[in-house]
């Protein structure tokens, strides 16, 4: 038995080896390990935190020479630039390899997921030492920032970029509803729609209107399509990163109740929305409840309508332009609920390179730099940089959509929540949870309604949130009725 | 005692070095005491503060509250508790099998150890993706199932619709890769066996069967604790596989634990969920030391 011996030992040097570090960054992950529906993992965003660090110093330096970093000298480095936005390694990539090349400074572009983001944002101002001169963020994301004084005040620069043509809207919320103040330039704008695959339209139900869906009829169309096909092709992004909280929160909820998901969460109309939604659902391809981006299963023709953010169909609908449609999402009885995401560049307080960071916003306010990004990450001007002709079709297709759903007769915007600061992942996993136990565990809808509108209104208390677009501004914390 | 004879047989310095050699165990023991201390004892403590905070950080039942309410966390609690006792038996039967397969002396039973203890070199995450390779709709698994034409399209093991196939796969994968970890804690035991008892019963015509039942497995106790003990907790902490091969569709409680810290950015139920862990793995430790106590002088060992 001695030979066993040695072999016995190595293999408990193995695993104390490979045991330890082996749990620890696993957990930074969990999610990525998750790709959409077991396709070759993915595109988006799967390669780990660790992974990308090391990357991420590369493009950055590779994207100096030939620019004079002067005025970045009297920072040492390259200007940190943290995002919540563009954190798959793919989006990235073509954030720091071809928008920021021509940067006027040296930037580090580093995306980062919601809460490290939020982490290291708060962590430097709480310890004064602070590294990051430039944040990209959603509305959203800056909203507690405000609060906490955690940003410049960006009014000079704003009034000197005056000629970039921000939307009135946009600016005014940049405001946080403090005349004299901004605190965030606009970067760009996304929204979501549907994707059609052309051989469904031969199955849409009679006297439908592809631009000018109601969900009752995209539910019929789900059903047509399975009887021709036998196989269920309406998806949804229902996966651990996908966003199918947003279509409840903004586009069923104010279609059905003509609010956002808050104050009508479990009023009658709600009731039949989940109905409704539980129709669609059993024409829905089962994987979506595992589906992240669904440009892969739209291309792997798993799927032949789709609702997602323009960012996460893009890629379907570059690659086979000539296949899909994009169309505005369905309406409902209230109306065609949709939910336009703005995103803004922000200087934190005491950021080291302020005057590299305003230069970058400059400079990615261009319309050069606003167009590179529609082409290249398929996120829409927040200036009124000219669209040009020559953009690659697919891109053309959701401009397009875009603009139809923007404008369409019943439209009825409704905001990214607000004011929920950290507890924006709690708000969504009501909705998450809602849709669980509703649509897949087939709960008691009423009964399933009370009880996670009380888990709502326990978060909307604690953060004291008021109400959001389309409900009216609330005195107070937003109230479900 | 031994201090005083020394002292009046040999003198004062002596003494002085014979207290010291006393105390040098200590002394090597501090560095571990710290790092305890600080890298266990003190988190620990400050996650069962936590777990009693409301947001604001004045002292609140909260968490547990929402903990409670939480439509995820009976279904978590129920998911580790199944995963415990169905993963933590199987892998003892196999480990034992194993072992005493490599303890019998067949030909190439070092090639054996090195294959079986493969999964020990890999990280949890990679066998969950290994795993995930196999079960997922378009995987390995599928794929022979189709070409064998036994299923026209494959079957979605991974999907919410089968809950019971998802387990099982978690289940299988988690055998899979944690079984190695017993194998050698049970090896390392049946080892230091002396062969003397086994050969005596075989004197006496006690079948393999009957050798293996009263005089290995007795004498293995003290392993089998061990090996139960760090498996039931380590059960407890089943994450990456879980998260790989099943994301969220099989909540479990360290998943639960994670996704309250780092998605939903909530330390306080997170701790909580944690709090929920240490007290099924105490309560666990608690059972098996009761019930697999061993006599030092019955074993022979210590």
């Amino acid at each position: 038995m001695k030979r066993l011996a040695m072999p016995l030992l190595l293999v408990l040097a193995l695993l104390l080896a490979a045991c330890q570090p082996g749990s620890q960054p696993s957990a930074s992950k969990p999610a990525d390990a998750k790709p959409a529906d077991g396709q070759p993992p993915p595109t988006s965003g799967q390669a780990s935190a660790a992974a990308s660090k090391p990357a991420d110093a590369k493009p950055a330096e590779a994207s100096k020479p030939a620019e004079p970093a002067k005025p970045a000298a009297q920072a040492s480095g390259p200007l940190v630039f943290l995002s919540s936005q563009f954190k798959p390694v793919e989006e990235a990539e073509k954030m720091r390899g071809t928008i920021l090349k021509g940067a006027p400074v040296p930037v580090d572009f580093i995306p980062e997921d919601p809460g490290p983001f939020n982490d290291r944002i708060s962590a430097e101002q709480q310890t004064q030492k602070v590294t990051i001169s430039l944040i990209g963020g959603l509305h959203g994301d800056f909203a507690p920032m405000v609060e906490k004084k955690q940003l410049e005040d960006l009014t000079p620069l704003a009034s000197k970029l005056n000629d970039r043509g921000f939307p009135a809207p946009f600016v005014e919320l940049s405001r946080f509803g403090q005349q004299g103040k901004t605190y965030y330039v606009p970067w760009m704008q996304a929204t979501y729609v549907l994707a059609v695959n052309k051989k469904a339209l031969q199955h849409l139900p009679q006297g439908a209107d592809v631009n000018a869906l109601t969900y009752k009829q995209l539910a019929e169309w789900g059903a047509n399509i399975q009887k021709a096909t036998n196989q269920r092709k309406v998806g949804f992004p229902g996966g651990p990163k996908g966003l199918i909280h947003r279509f409840f929160q903004g586009y069923l909820y104010p279609s059905y109740t003509g609010s956002s998901g808050v104050v009508g969460f479990k009023t009658p109309e709600a009731v039949t929305m989940w109905q409704e939604f539980k129709a669609i659902w059993e024409v829905s391809n089962p994987q979506s409840a595992n589906y992240e981006f669904m440009q892969e299963p739209l291309l792997g023709d798993e799927v032949w309508v789709a609702w997602d953010h323009t960012a996460r169909l893009i890629n379907a609908v570059k690659e086979k332009p000539d296949d899909y449609v994009l169309v505005p999402a369905p309406a409902g009885p209230k109306g065609r609920g949709f939910m336009p995401v703005i995103t803004g560049l922000a200087i934190p307080t005491g950021a080291p390179n302020r005057a590299g960071a305003e230069q970058t916003i400059e400079y990615l306010t261009q319309p050069q730099q606003q167009v590179a990004t529609l082409r290249e990450l398929a996120f829409f001007p927040s200036t009124n940089a000219q669209i040009p002709a020559d953009l690659p079709p697919g891109i053309r297709l959701e401009a397009d959509a875009v603009q139809k759903q923007a404008t369409a007769k019943d439209a009825m915007p409704s905001l990214l929540p607000i004011g929920l600061g950290a507890k924006n992942g709690e708000l969504n996993k009501v909705y998450l949870d809602t849709f669980q136990r509703i649509v897949l565990k087939g709960e008691q809808i009423q009964p399933v309604l009370d009880e996670q509108a009380k888990i709502l209104q326990g978060i909307l208390d604690e953060t004291k949130a008021g109400c959001w677009a389309p409900d009216p501004p609330s005195d107070g914390p937003c109230k479900v009725k | 005692m031994q201090g005083q004879v020394a002292e009046s047989v040999v003198g004062v310095a002596p003494v002085a070095r014979a207290r010291r050699r006393e105390l040098a165990p200590y002394g090597l023991l501090v560095p571990t005491i710290v790092f305890m201390a600080a890298f266990f004892v003190w988190p620990m403590l400050q996650a069962l503060v936590l777990a009693f905070q409301d947001s604001g950080g004045a002292l609140s039942l909260e968490p547990i509250r929402r903990m409670a309410i939480d439509p995820k966390f009976l279904e978590a609690v129920r998911n580790t508790v199944l995963l415990t006792l169905v993963v933590v038996p199987a892998q003892v039967v196999l480990a034992l099998i194993m072992s005493l397969v490599l303890m019998s002396g067949i030909r190439g039973a070092g090639l054996f150890l090195y294959a079986w203890a493969i999964p020990l070199g890999i990280s949890d995450l990679a066998a969950g993706l290994v795993w995930l390779s196999i079960f997922t709709d378009r995987g390995y698994l599928n794929s022979v199932l189709v070409t064998l034409g036994l299923s026209e399209t494959g079957f979605s093991f991974l999907s919410y619709e089968h809950p019971v196939s998802i387990f099982l796969c978690v289940a299988i994968a988690e055998t899979w890769r944690a079984t190695a970890l017993v194998m050698v804690i049970l090896l390392a035991g049946l080892q230091v066996i002396p062969k003397e008892y086994a050969e005596a019963a075989e004197v006496f015509g006690a079948t393999t069967w009957q050798r293996i039942r009263h005089v290995t497995l007795p004498l293995l106790r003290p392993s089998l604790q061990v090996a139960l003990i760090i498996r039931t907790i380590l059960a407890f902490q089943a994450f990456a596989v879980v998260i790989a091969l099943a994301a969220y569709n099989l909540p479990v409680l360290a998943g639960e634990t994670y996704r309250w810290y780092g998605d939903l950015r909530n330390p306080n139920v997170a701790a909580a969920y944690a709090l929920v862990i240490m007290l099924f793995s105490l309560l666990n430790t608690g059972i098996y030391l009761r019930a697999l106590r061993t006599r030092d002088e019955q074993v022979g060992i210590t």
